[in-house]
């Protein structure tokens, strides 16, 4: 009965997870006109590529990081607050817009006649090229992934056994002190789930280099979409995304919770 | 030099009236507990002296300081909280080290310091592991060990026996009491276990609806309480509604009694409480009251006995003596053993009665 049940699932894991996967590392091994070969791996790991590598996992842990450091005093701030439902849910609502028109919305914003320049203006100040830089693509991926990073150390916060913090002021310890001697060792797992939810998006993000960055920030998302849009090298755009799943799969090792064994 | 003085205090959450006009002075180096049933406030009080809640007003001292706008963390006073909260993220020395680290004392004596708290403890085995691998009885003594390496003044404990298994929990009062003689510190101690109240303390308060009832040694409160609610709360008793007569005299359901008790306006409503292991069997005619043996139930150490007098009145004793269901028997007390309260009577004015006619009568 079990396995009758356990079935739809199987079969969804096996047509939508495991055979792209299986396809994706065969077509690695093709060149353009279907050879085998080990050419694409080879140029994978030329000068080129490992530069745009090292340039993605720049950037997505600059992303990691800064909604990091937004997100858990937000986390923390909602954590205190009355009514905590409800600035969670302030939170999350724009999680459900698409992400395309949230970073229409940003284009809209920071555009040269976008709405700061417009107050810039007012204030009689320069008007400034705010879209198409590290600066914008960063601002809306912080912006898209804090939700993300918000919710776990949230969760992690409010589990904590409120008596532990008394027990800390008990013991003589300051309100700092009980921030990083009690409440931050336990909400570590939160972080690090937190981090694993932004990082490894953050890795492959195509959409918003193009569209804010304007091609300034060339990731490996960015290659993935160029190789398989533009060039029409399935080959080469399958080996990209071989290697992006086993970035993927370190990272998810370095940030692994002791309760779970991979 | 550290007693606690509570002046007044009263304690509002919401439109809760919690604690009411609190007025108390713990004295040095005693233990006192705080007894009452769940919602009487006595947690609330617990958490007044420790700093966690602040009362809505009144005073607090620790002897000639004023406490009121001190925060938790900087009294001297230490906790062990009802469910432990030890640090999960930190082992046993870990969290013994917490307070002294945090108060920067100096390497050397900290070490000295803790190693002296786990043997105190019995915790030297334990040092090294974390605190999901302990059982009950030991995350309870890493908790006392985690207090008392501060060396506080007063040690808090928030119903701190209430989640161990019963043989643990005698264990433990046995090491409580003794710690609390080692160390010559104030305990206040919260529970709602009686039987721990009367076994550790050198002074117990009872606490009813925001109020302390009745303060006084465990054999005080024990032979005397002061009203219904306090017989009630401390042990079993048979409590009997009755006119005093005169000074010694009370009268039982038409019945005349010698008694000790004195002080008190001729016909006055009184209750007249005897306690159940101080009631004997006689055989029939012998004693005060004729009853027939209602139910016998066994429980270890003694029979307790339920028997309805020729009244229809209930009353329960607690002995040893064999009898049997049905049979008639006499139930007899010592008029020593008769305890007077008068309905409505404050703790004062019970005391100064006890005190006039204490051996007069």
């Amino acid at each position: 009965m079990k396995r009758v049940l356990a079935l739809p699932y199987l079969l969804w894991m096996v047509v939508f997870v495991i055979l792209p996967v299986f396809l994706m590392i065969y077509y690695s091994f093709n060149d353009m006109s279907g050879n085998l070969t080990l050419q694409n791996y080879a140029e994978f790991l030329s000068s080129n590529y490992i530069k745009m590598t090292l340039n993605s996992f720049w950037y997505a842990f600059l992303i990691t990081v800064i909604t990091l450091i937004v997100s858990y005093p937000l986390a923390l701030v909602i954590s205190r607050l009355k009514h905590k439902t409800f600035w969670l849910l302030i939170i999350i609502i724009p999680t459900w817009i698409n992400i395309l028109l949230k970073t229409y919305a940003f284009i809209g914003i920071l555009g040269i006649n976008g709405i700061l320049n417009s107050v810039l203006e007012k204030f009689g100040l320069m008007k400034i090229q705010l879209l198409f830089s590290d600066f914008a693509f960063i601002t809306v991926a912080v912006y898209i992934f804090i939700p993300f990073m918000v919710l776990p150390i949230f969760n992690s916060i409010n589990g904590i056994n409120k008596n532990l913090i008394w027990a800390s002021y008990d013991l003589g310890a300051s309100k700092w002190e009980a921030l990083t001697k009690v409440i931050i060792p336990l909400s570590l797992e939160g972080v690090k789930s937190g981090i694993q939810i932004t990082f490894i998006p953050a890795l492959s993000l195509f959409m918003l280099s193009r569209l804010v960055a304007g091609n300034k920030v060339v990731t490996l998302g960015t290659a993935i979409e160029q190789q398989f849009l533009t060039n029409e090298n399935w080959g080469m755009g399958s080996t990209v995304g071989v290697f992006l799943i086993l970035f993927m799969v370190f990272v998810m090792l370095v940030t692994r919770t002791k309760k779970e064994s991979i | 030099m550290t007693e606690i003085r509570l002046q007044n205090i009263n304690q509002y959450f919401g439109e809760t009236h919690i604690l009411k006009n609190i007025d108390f002075t713990f004295l040095e180096g005693k233990f006192y507990t705080i007894l009452g049933p769940s919602g009487c406030g006595k947690t609330t009080l617990l958490k007044i002296i420790g700093g966690f809640v602040n009362q809505t007003s009144g005073d607090l001292y620790f002897g000639d300081k004023k406490m009121n706008e001190i925060p938790a963390n900087k009294r001297q006073v230490n906790t062990v909280f009802q469910d432990y909260a030890l640090f999960p993220h930190l082992n046993v020395y870990e969290n013994v080290a917490f307070g002294l680290k945090i108060k920067k004392v100096s390497k050397v004596e900290r070490e000295a310091r803790i190693k002296e708290a786990l043997r105190f403890t019995n915790l030297t085995d334990f040092k090294y592991r974390d605190i999901e691998q302990l059982s009950g009885g030991q995350k309870q003594r890493v908790a006392i060990a985690r207090a008392i390496v501060n060396e506080p003044d007063i040690l808090l404990l928030d119903e701190s026996l209430s989640a161990l298994d019963h043989n643990l929990r005698v264990d433990m009062q046995y090491e409580l009491k003794e710690l609390q003689q080692k160390l010559g510190i104030t305990f206040i101690f919260v529970t709602h276990d009686q039987e721990e109240a009367l076994a550790l303390s050198d002074e117990i308060l009872v606490m009813d609806k925001g109020h302390i009832v009745q303060a006084g040694s465990p054999k005080d409160i024990y032979d005397e309480p002061l009203n219904k609610y306090v017989a009630d709360f401390i042990g079993e008793s048979n409590i009997v509604e009755g006119e005093m007569l005169e000074d010694g005299k009370v009268s039982i359901y038409g019945r005349a009694y010698e008694c000790v008790d004195g002080g008190v306006k001729s016909g006055t409503p009184v209750e007249i409480m005897v306690r159940p292991e101080d009631i004997v069997l006689k055989p029939l005619e012998e004693g005060h009251l004729n009853v027939t043996v209602d139910s016998i139930l066994f429980r270890g150490v003694h029979y307790e006995i339920c028997v309805l007098d020729e009244d229809g009145y209930e009353w329960v004793i607690h002995t040893t003596q064999k009898t049997e269901e049905g049979k008639k028997v006499s139930i007899y007390f010592d008029k020593e053993d008769m305890h007077i309260m008068v309905p409505g009577e404050k703790e004062d004015e019970f005391n100064e009665r006890l005190e006039l006619y204490e051996g007069i009568l």
